[in-house]
């Protein structure tokens, strides 16, 4: 039993040698080496149209040679980051779990000549260990909209703010420009609560408003599951919103339902926290290839994603085919 | 003799007291704060059909969900001695398998009744999962549902492909929002269902005496022939029933699946609504009705605390405050001191022992 075993083990043994060595191909002509660490699709919306986005840009085609690995696991991504330094790999595109533990691994990258990029989030590193980062600004999304809201010259703002979960990265970035404008007196707050990105409470919330007989005009959920709770409540009340009418509506994420109903002026605008960073890359790393720097980069070497704002006014059925997200 | 008969009916239904008088005291409350609070009005929505308005209407339509978690919880707590945590998670799969098959093909009468059925067999098998773990193996029911606690949201995120789908059709918006020409809530309307089902199941079945019996003394009852595993294995199997309504309604009420947050920590909320309506945690004898009472009591708070426009950041704590006084005034050891004051007081005025004799 015991020699059987062993037998096993080392016929696997061979077995994975043989595949090893099946893996040293001569390289391919001209190819870019890159290799892809992200987290995994089934994260998010957000994060399956970045996977699919850096599948789309890093291909044969546009002449690299992409391997993608997925987790959302630091030290799975730390252990993939070392086999593709010693891979050989000329380009590295992170985008980490966690935001430390990656100092030694950088540097193993710099030592072997592997150019580093950093995408959607950063890393507490040195800012030595990479050449650029590609990340979203939260902030600039809610300025982006309010700016958008106050561009519509309403003769009063009376704002429904429901919130994301209390804390999270987007629920402080799409907050954070609505308060000020309560804060100068600009908007009135009719009321501000949280329904912790849950569409039935976010229906709740608007109930019990239009139930106290109070004035608004405004609904500004933090994404669009909350929005399509709070117009539900409207339906019910038999209180028009949408392009043109009562109340205006307001939401985030950009997922292809959503765009929909902006489409079809049922809301009048969604905002969106770009996932869309491999062309970016792609054209720093051409730059880099070419013997040209990259430029555009602020103080922490990053370039901030430009955050679209769909108008329904202004949207077209191609806007949703290229930046919604989901079906 | 009349009031001996109420004083009788007062001591067997004396668990109730508690969830009636937490909504008393909330209906006063809200009276003193906003008198119109109650007030019902009908208008037309933008379908142009009569509907009820008012924030009672919300409170009976937003804890419907609730409600029948809160009877299929009062059963499993009652049988088997503990709570199944994974009737959110539960719900989630039930909605992503009602909405996957409604994305199968057009959405008519006949698909929506298959897709109904679907979710509840589906809902029935996992509730015998977590019922089989918790009757043949003698986990803890709360460790035993923890399993699918954890792993529910995803089955639910696999079942659909990860994305949040949406499902336009006037037959779902009659399911979760109104039927046209009814004025009433569908919801409301389902829980009243539920309700007489189950009042008959208990009218003309020995579930809920089985039921009690297997909470009281497991022992006991398997040596007086019950089948102690069925029982249990059955309460969940209802419960999976149970959260396949929840999880259909929760989806109709917007026609948009999110398996992250449809019905999120409800399992919270169904089991304190359980002890809030007197029942004991541990096992054994319960009141159906009691649970019930206690999810509207817990609704009820919830929608004051947002007409009273409570900040985000403190609302979990007004309610914690509000269900500490709740969970205490429910507590043995105060029961049991009222009860004492209560004999003291009749015996300081020993006319009233007279007129009852």
């Amino acid at each position: 039993m015991r020699k059987l075993f062993a037998l096993l083990l080392v016929a696997a043994m061979i077995f994975t040698l043989v595949a090893c060595s099946d893996e040293k191909k001569p390289e391919e002509g001209g190819l870019i080496k890159v290799g892809v660490i992200n987290n995994p699709p089934s994260e998010s919306g957000y994060r399956e149209a970045n996977v699919n986005d850096f599948i789309k840009v890093f291909t044969k085609e546009n002449g690299y040679d992409a391997k993608f690995y997925y987790s959302i696991k630091n030290d799975e991504q730390l252990s993939t980051a070392r086999q593709y330094i010693t891979d050989g790999v000329d380009y590295l595109l992170i985008s980490a779990a966690e935001t430390t533990g990656w100092d030694a691994v950088l540097k193993d990258a710099k030592d072997a000549g592997v150019k580093v990029f950093l995408f959607d989030r950063m890393i507490n590193c040195d800012k030595s260990l990479f050449e650029a980062a590609v990340v979203s600004n939260m902030a600039n999304e809610g300025d982006t909209a309010v700016k958008w809201l106050l561009d519509q010259k309403l003769p009063e703002y009376n704002v429904i703010h429901i919130q994301g979960a209390m804390g999270s990265d987007a629920q402080i970035g799409r907050t954070g420009a609505l308060d000020a404008q309560f804060a100068a007196g600009t908007m009135k707050k009719v009321v501000q609560q949280t329904a912790t990105w849950d569409e039935a409470e976010a229906k709740k919330i608007v109930e019990s408003v239009i139930n106290s007989g109070e004035k608004f005009n405004v609904i500004y959920a933090e994404n669009d599951g909350m929005a399509k709770g709070a117009v539900a409540a409207l339906d019910e009340a038999g209180i028009t919103h949408g392009v043109g009418k009562d109340v205006v509506v307001m939401g985030f994420d950009c997922n292809k339902w959503a765009l929909r109903e902006l489409l079809a002026g049922n809301w009048n605008y969604d905002g969106q926290c770009s996932p869309f960073q491999a062309q970016v890359i792609s054209d720093m790393i051409k730059n880099l290839e070419a013997g040209k720097k990259i430029e555009g980069l602020n103080d922490a070497k990053q370039i901030i994603s430009v955050e679209k704002g769909f108008d329904a006014a202004t949207l077209t059925q191609a806007d949703i085919d290229t930046y919604g997200l989901g079906e | 003799m009349k009031k001996a008969k109420t004083s009788k009916f007062f001591a067997k239904n004396a668990q109730l007291l508690i969830p009636l008088i937490a909504i008393l005291l909330l209906v006063i409350f809200n009276l003193i704060r906003d008198p119109s609070f109650f007030s019902i009005g009908i208008s037309a929505n933008n379908r142009g059909d009569p509907v009820l308005q008012g924030n009672l209407v919300s409170i009976l339509n937003g804890a419907s969900e609730l409600v029948i978690l809160a009877m299929g919880m009062t059963l499993v707590t009652a049988a088997a001695g503990g709570q199944d945590i994974s009737v959110g998670a539960l719900a989630a799969i039930a909605g992503s398998v009602f909405v996957k098959i409604l994305k199968g093909g057009a959405v008519t009468g006949p698909t929506v009744l298959l897709a109904f059925l679907a979710c509840c067999v589906a809902a029935m098998l996992f509730g015998a999962f977590n019922g089989s773990l918790v009757a043949f193996f003698r986990i803890q029911p709360m460790i035993a549902t923890l399993i699918l606690f954890t792993c529910g949201r995803s089955i639910a995120y696999w079942i659909n492909g990860g994305a949040t789908p949406t499902v336009e059709s006037p037959i779902i918006n009659a399911i979760g929002s109104f039927i046209p020409g009814i004025p009433i809530p569908t919801p409301i309307l389902i829980v009243i269902v539920m309700g007489i089902l189950f009042g008959l199941v208990f009218r003309f079945t020995t579930l809920s005496l089985y039921v009690q019996t297997v909470g009281i003394n497991q022992g006991a009852a398997r040596l007086n022939g019950v089948n102690t595993v069925g029982i249990k294995l059955l309460a969940f199997i209802i419960l999976g029933v149970c959260c396949a309504v929840a999880g259909t309604i929760g989806v109709s009420r917007l026609g948009l699946i999110n398996h992250e947050t449809l019905l999120i920590n409800i399992e919270m909320d169904a089991i304190l609504a359980v002890a809030i309506g007197g029942n004991n945690l541990g096992g054994g004898k319960f009141k159906m009705l009691g649970s019930v009472l206690g999810a509207y009591a817990i609704q009820m708070l919830t929608i004051t605390l947002y007409a009273m426009k409570v900040p985000s950041t403190d609302v979990k704590a007004y309610k914690a405050v509000v269900i500490i006084i709740l969970v205490v005034m429910g507590s043995p050891v105060v029961k049991n001191s009222m009860s004492r004051f209560w004999k003291k007081l009749k015996r300081n005025h020993p006319a009233g022992e007279k007129e009852v004799a």
